[in-house]
């Protein structure tokens, strides 16, 4: 009994801790990477590679004033960035590392990293509002009005994985990859749940709610220090989590030949973060309306289709 | 969507470019031939200083930032007593050197001259004059110039004529 406690706890913790790390590495890679891109080199100042940079952003944030605005809704302020951390703090318990590595065996996994990733949502919302500040305001109104769209399909774009694995459970949706990824049958559904994720991450190009070049800095505007900094770190494990989620559902999660489960899982999901960086690196961000009407028009029809088809062809095959 | 794609792909293939950054402190930055940096005070082949005083660079100098007093020495060479350059101003623009009638004042390729006090950048005359001749390595004013110094009177620089008496009849 002690041993399985004691087991459990290392697992939580240990995945508290690599998920942090590689977060706050994300800040280091996203920007070597973009410098990459940009035919630049990026921070490579501190440390070997500039590795330290982390650090000394950390040290940075954690020195700053942690200033409330005067006219801010105090409360509020001060719980949004937090319930940023622990939404996509949660929504990373589900995910199944590896045989043996993972926080809880959900029977509805699934829907526990949609609701999850929809209460993340509250923060932003929160954030603008009790800002008290015009420019979050209108960034809080924006990823209100993108979440709620993108939302919608990328429940549906998943229901595909779920009638072929035949289970909510992540970690059945993961054995059932054993000899095809769902990306194969699923093309539609991942590209779908992609663009969905990037959209919920609210990364580039769909980081209206943030938008520095019209609205400063959208959502946070007003935080700092440390409160920024959970927004910030926040964010990156959005990403960690999609990127995560996407390996899980569409890409086998931790199968592979010869290396380990966990190195499988971590090179996929290496891959998948690079991805989204270079998403960034290469797409402009659209005009609002053309976001809304890429999501309502052409998402969310394409992945009704997708939500019939398989389910045709599943009753068909039996 | 295809357009989408090859976007990304083509941003990606910019990982293997040449970067555009100049590493500058670890690689040394390139200097065109005629790069204008600090300015310095060139001696004659003789070894005594060029600079003669005129104020031409001062009044050349659009942002003002060369001060200096003129002052004579027992031989008759005229020399500044002082010669301050306030490179916190200057702007590297040449045109004293190109004022300068006995090429004096000249200006280096050097321009790493960072300082935490700007009263760090104020340069006199001993931090500007140099122990050489700078670009111009056989030139010196006073053995061309028609004016008497102890040690040359008028009409032996050279390429000059002797001075014509004007009390004789002789051609």
């Amino acid at each position: 009994m002690t041993g399985s406690v004691l087991g459990a706890l290392a697992n939580v913790v240990g995945i508290l801790l690599a998920l942090a790390l590689v977060s706050a590495l994300m800040v280091w890679v996203e920007r070597r990477l973009l410098g990459l891109w940009q035919d630049r080199y990026g921070p490579n100042r501190v440390g070997p590679f500039g590795l330290f940079q982390v650090i000394a952003d950390a040290v940075k944030l954690l020195f700053k004033e942690d200033w409330v605005p005067p006219f801010a809704d105090r409360t509020v302020f001060v719980i949004a960035p937090a319930i940023a951390m622990c939404a996509t703090l949660l929504a990373f318990a589900v995910v199944p590392v590896a045989p043996g590595i993972g926080i809880v065996d959900l029977n509805v996994g699934v829907l526990f990293f949609l609701a999850m990733s929809s209460l993340a949502v509250y923060s932003v919302i929160l954030a603008g509002w009790a800002s008290n500040s015009k420019y979050s305001l209108l960034g809080s109104l924006r990823a209100a009005a993108q979440m709620l769209t993108y939302e919608v399909f990328m429940g549906l774009s998943l229901m595909g994985v779920v009638m072929l694995a035949g289970s909510f459970n992540l970690r059945e949706i993961v054995a059932a990859q054993e000899d095809l990824w769902f990306v194969v049958p699923q093309i539609l559904g991942f590209l779908i749940f992609a663009v969905a994720g990037v959209a919920e991450a609210h990364r580039l190009p769909f980081d209206l709610p943030e938008a520095e070049n019209e609205l400063v800095a959208g959502y946070h505007t007003e935080y700092s220090g440390m409160k920024f900094g959970m927004f910030f770190v926040g964010e990156y494990i959005g990403i960690v989590v999609v990127s995560a989620m996407i390996v899980t559902l569409f890409l086998g999660g931790w199968h592979g030949p010869l290396l380990p489960p966990v190195v499988w899982f971590a090179l996929k999901l290496a891959a998948c973060l690079l991805v989204f960086v270079l998403l960034r690196a290469a797409l402009p961000r659209p005009r609002y309306d053309q976001l809304m009407g890429f999501g309502w028009k052409v998402l969310l029809p394409l992945s009704l289709l997708n939500l019939v088809a398989t389910g045709g062809i599943a009753l068909a095959v039996g | 969507m295809l357009g989408t794609l090859r976007t990304m792909w083509l941003i990606f293939l910019h990982a293997f470019r040449r970067r555009a950054t100049v590493a500058y402190p670890d690689e040394p930055v390139r200097l065109a031939p005629r790069f204008r940096g600090r300015i310095i005070l060139s001696r004659d082949p003789d070894g005594e200083e060029r600079c003669v005083a005129c104020y031409l660079c001062a009044v050349a100098c659009p942002v003002d930032c060369i001060s200096l007093q003129k002052t004579e020495d027992e031989h008759g060479r005229w020399y500044p007593e002082f010669f301050r350059i306030n490179f916190s101003r200057c702007i590297f623009c040449g045109y004293c050197e190109e004022a300068c009638p006995t090429y004096a004042i000249q200006l280096t390729p050097d321009f790493e001259m960072s300082e935490y006090h700007r009263p760090n950048l104020v340069y006199e005359k001993e931090d500007l004059l140099i122990d050489g001749t700078g670009k111009y390595h056989d030139y010196s004013f006073w053995a061309v110039a028609g004016k008497a110094i102890h040690g040359k009177d008028k009409g032996e620089a050279e390429a000059e004529e002797p001075p014509v008496d004007i009390k004789s009849l002789m051609p």
